[in-house]
């Protein structure tokens, strides 16, 4: 059965002009789904209009066998729940703790279910510090808290805006075990927008890639990324910051993303390549080998 | 001539001023609080008819209240037959004269305080299941306290100082209208300075005081913040 289903349109304002959001999904209960695609295509919005925070322009969402929203063009609308009303946790980018009250405070101001608090901080490992202020956290324990106050009131959808974009890899990892974890325990279906295509792959089942304001690709982060026509066994993508001849072989410097990497191209290969081309560097037969980055190749800059 | 100190000017000026700030800290939280989230065009036109005070001369405020109040007034009239309402020449009178004069003093510290809160933590509380109501309880005003003492503070002490609009509206009436600064100006025409000396001279203390006490607490709210 499906957990959420969203045929909602509105129209936004981009930078280049204005253009529609427009989706048209089903979401089955209990997976994890990545919401990914450039900044303004249109994530974040999505995910308000799930959670009440953005009226959608028309269209119809429901939740767990109950309409949420419906709507049609230039009406107001017959069924819009209000956020209170609506079973959905947030997470927003930045975290959103209220900075006046403890760690505990936090929670016990979704719900006064003691009990339900002190289980959920016990699982985030945060019992040692119920009694400190957010300002005293640092960045993996206030998203930590901010995870656990969304479940306070056992939300049937989690909807997270980058949670852990602002953190380091170490703390990620260890944050993303805990979402999987809590995706498990709970049974809750989690929606997370997310640039980071080893976090989808780590933690989705399925990518909803956004592109001025449409879903381009629906598919599992296997089939998006690695199941492609051509093969990507091993390649990675990068950009070339130097060619030098060196006796009868030529050596390109190439970027991949942070990483300088020196690899040896013939005289054939070098015709085709200059500084600064976008190049696909892969193996052959062992051997690394540079070609130019080509249309059928998934650009990662679309996340 | 010796001074004549009389306690009961300054018993009046602080019981108008508590009153008045009490009575505005209610009016003003929830309009505040609809100023700081609405974008209708109306907004600049309530917030210019507000501020009004601190560009008027008192006066002028006191001139028009004056004669909207007096019984020769239609509204004047009404409020006479209807509550028996006097409220010229009165302590009623006066206080809802420094309630209009004091308004802005009240209003734009915690309008301000409200507009710098982020949107992010309202949405969190409505996402949470709050109302708007328990929102502005729980979540705006415990984080405005810097903005809320500053217009409470302000707000009374402005009212201690008014003359202009209390001496329009309630003249000088001992024990009614007679507060600190009516009883200053009288002293002085009456050519007795040492009580005027007296009088002032708490008056300066008061007001150093309170914005000291004011600059000091935002100070430690901004360290600790």
């Amino acid at each position: 059965m499906s957990m959420v289903i969203a045929s909602l349109k509105k129209k936004l304002e981009g930078a280049d002009g204005a253009f529609m959001l427009e989706t048209n999904v089903e979401i089955a209960q209990g997976g994890i789904t990545a919401v990914a695609g450039p900044s303004g295509s249109g994530k974040t919005t999505f995910l308000r209009m799930l959670s009440g925070l953005t009226s959608p322009d028309e269209g119809m969402l429901e939740v767990d066998g109950e309409v949420w929203f419906r709507g049609e063009q230039g009406k107001k609308p017959g069924i819009n729940l209000r956020p209170q009303e609506r079973k959905a946790g947030v997470v927003f980018q930045g975290y959103a703790l209220f900075p006046h009250m403890t760690v505990l405070g936090n929670l016990l101001y979704a719900s006064r279910n003691r009990e339900m608090a002190e289980k959920l901080l016990a699982m985030v490992g945060l019992r040692q510090l119920k009694h400190v202020r957010p300002s005293n956290l640092s960045g993996g324990q206030k998203q930590r808290v901010a995870l656990a106050r969304s479940l306070m009131q056992q939300p049937r959808i989690l909807l997270l805006d980058e949670p852990l974009s602002a953190l380091d890899e170490n703390m990620k990892a260890i944050l993303q075990d805990e979402l999987l974890k809590i995706n498990r325990d709970f049974g809750v279906t989690i929606l997370i927008v997310t640039h980071d295509s080893s976090e989808m792959y780590k933690l989705c089942d399925r990518v909803l890639l956004f592109e001025k304001g449409q879903i381009v690709a629906d598919k599992s982060p296997r089939k998006l990324f690695i199941e492609r026509e051509t093969t990507q066994k091993f390649a990675f993508k990068g950009e070339i910051l130097e060619i030098r001849a060196v006796d009868a072989v030529y050596i390109a410097v190439v970027a991949i993303g942070n990483n300088l990497v020196e690899i040896v191209i013939d005289s054939e290969e070098k015709e085709d390549l200059q500084t600064g081309d976008s190049v696909i560097v892969g193996t052959k037969a062992f051997n690394p080998t540079v070609r130019k980055f080509g249309k059928s190749d998934f650009d990662y800059s679309r996340l | 001539m010796t001074p004549d100190f009389d306690v009961e000017p300054f018993l009046l000026s602080f019981r108008l001023a508590a009153i008045t700030t009490v009575t505005l800290f209610v009016i003003s939280v929830p309009l505040a609080w609809v100023l700081s989230r609405t974008r209708s065009r109306s907004k600049p036109f309530i917030e210019a008819l507000v501020s009004m005070p601190i560009v008027l001369p008192p006066t002028v405020l006191g001139f028009y209240l004056l004669i909207l109040l007096s019984n020769r007034s239609p509204f004047g009239m009404f409020l006479n037959e209807a509550f028996g309402l006097e409220l010229v020449f009165t302590f009623e009178g006066v206080l809802l004269a420094s309630c209009i004069y004091s308004f802005p003093f009240m209003l734009q510290p915690l309008q301000s305080g409200m507009e710098q809160v982020p949107v992010k933590l309202l949405e969190a509380s409505y996402t949470l299941g709050k109302s708007k109501l328990e929102t502005l309880l729980h979540v705006i005003l415990p984080n405005i306290k810097p903005s809320m003492l500053t217009g409470l503070i302000i707000t009374f002490a402005h009212t201690v100082g008014e003359f202009g609009v209390v001496l329009m509206v309630g003249g000088s009436i001992q024990g009614e209208t007679r507060v600190a600064s009516i009883a200053i100006y009288e002293q002085v025409e009456m050519l007795d300075y040492g009580t005027a000396h007296i009088y002032s001279f708490i008056l300066i203390a008061f007001s150093f005081t309170v914005l000291m006490t004011v600059y000091i607490l935002n100070h430690r709210y901004r360290i600790s913040g």
